[in-house]
């Protein structure tokens, strides 16, 4: 129990063990750990930004199947509006041809009928000129009795 | 038992003789033969076994302990890197808890500390006569296994401690701040001249205060580790008393070595704290 240099030889030996720790054990071994807890805080971040991306995927895809909905409904109306339109324009040209194939039906019925009319004119014209030389039996003068009969054709 | 013609006060001081080399006034440098001629060497003399456990099992830690941090990876740890892996996020954390400076040496400090003192007071737990009885076949004739029951391994780490806050008190407060902690505490007054009657009292309470941190540290550890090598030594005394006793002593033993765990790996724990904890008082500037 006696105190001499073992002191001094602990004391040594204890700063060279502890440069030692510091140097090739301490340093090594914090710096392996605090990498491996970065590397775990970058996992977990991962994971957060994945989860978060998914849902935001899903959100856009949910997103994009309302548009997609929309716009089918939208083009379905559209088409719907469309093919009305189209037999409300059928319809009214329907009726734009009825009108006017009436009107010149019409217009030629006028016309058959004004022609007979005339026809029917002068024919009675001549028979009444025929009727009227049968009554006279005399030799009229051509030319008188023709300013006659076209005086009463136009009077008919 | 190392010689069966012993008495039992031969016995334990022959177990409680270190292995001494040194300068012997008669016979100049050589081992010493006995306690007397080791107390005659003075101050000049080495305990070889002493040095030679508490350097090997230091180099023990480093060996293991750097072998583990070369092979360390930032993935998954197995095996006995998990094992360092939990002693250097325990030692962190203690440091931590207690060392509020900026200080990278600390925290290896303590690891060096806790590890080495901790194989140093494990070597109590193997049995008092095996390594001695070994050795003595070999012509060795003193042999301490357990470095930490030499006071003068304690009080060496102790010093070196004691070093340590000497040095980080200087270089943190400087030598002004340094002096005025030892001679402005605890007593102050606003008048001068009675400051100055109290500069002496502070003086001596403060210094006696600082002697006293390295002295308890070195001196507890030593403590412990002496008595419980002393309890071991008297245990293995009842194997030659007869197969009765020496059973008796077997059960004892067992049950001192069990109880023992607990207190070698506390006072390694304590030695770690305490040393943290003054040189946290060194790293503090007012």
């Amino acid at each position: 129990m006696n105190i001499n240099l073992t002191l001094i030889g602990q004391l040594i030996s204890f700063l060279f063990f502890i440069w030692f720790c510091k140097k090739f054990v301490w340093a090594a071994l914090i710096g392996m750990m605090e990498e491996r807890q970065a590397k775990i805080a970058d996992g977990l971040e991962a994971a957060d930004r994945a989860s978060r991306d998914l849902e935001l995927a899903q959100e856009k895809a949910t997103d994009q199947l309302k548009v997609a909905k929309q716009e089918a409904a939208a083009i379905i109306e559209q088409a719907n509006k469309r093919a009305n339109q189209i037999i409300d324009e059928a319809k009214e040209q329907a009726v734009v041809e009825g009108d006017r194939l009436k009107v010149a039906a019409q217009a030629e019925i006028d016309q058959e009928v004004n022609r007979a009319k005339e026809e029917l004119r002068k024919k009675v014209a001549v028979l009444a000129l025929q009727g009227a030389e049968k009554v006279l039996e005399a030799n009229i003068d051509e030319n008188a009795n023709r300013a006659l009969v076209d005086n009463l054709a136009a009077q008919l | 038992m190392a010689g069966t013609n012993q008495t039992g006060t031969e016995y334990i001081q022959h177990h409680l003789t270190n292995l001494t080399f040194g300068n012997h006034p008669e016979h100049g440098w050589s081992f010493a033969h006995n306690a007397q001629e080791a107390a005659e060497m003075g101050f000049m003399a080495v305990h070889v076994d002493s040095l030679a456990w508490s350097f090997g099992l230091g180099a023990l830690f480093c060996l293991l302990f750097s072998r583990a941090a070369k092979k360390a990876t930032s993935g998954v740890p197995t095996g006995f890197q998990n094992f360092v892996e939990l002693l250097v996020e325990f030692i962190d954390g203690t440091v931590k808890d207690s060392f509020h400076g900026k200080n990278v040496w600390v925290a290896p400090i303590a690891l060096t500390i806790f590890v080495w003192v901790f194989l140093m007071n494990l070597m109590d737990l193997v049995p008092v006569d095996v390594v001695p009885y070994l050795l003595s076949l070999a012509g060795v004739h003193f042999q301490k296994i357990v470095p930490s029951t030499d006071p003068n391994v304690t009080l060496g780490m102790a010093l070196t401690v004691f070093v340590m806050i000497l040095y980080y008190s200087l270089k943190i407060k400087g030598i002004g701040g340094f002096a005025g902690e030892l001679a402005l505490q605890p007593f102050s007054a606003k008048n001068p001249v009675v400051q100055a009657l109290f500069v002496p009292v502070n003086l001596a309470l403060e210094l006696v205060g600082l002697l006293a941190k390295p002295f308890s540290l070195g001196l507890r550890l030593f403590g412990n580790m002496y008595a419980g090598e002393m309890i071991f030594i008297l245990i293995a005394m009842m194997y030659s008393a007869g197969w009765i006793l020496g059973l008796f002593g077997g059960v004892l033993q067992w049950g001192w070595a069990v109880f023992h765990i607990l207190v070698i790996t506390l006072q390694a724990f304590i030695f770690m704290v305490l040393t943290v904890v003054y040189l946290s008082m060194a790293h503090e500037d007012h």
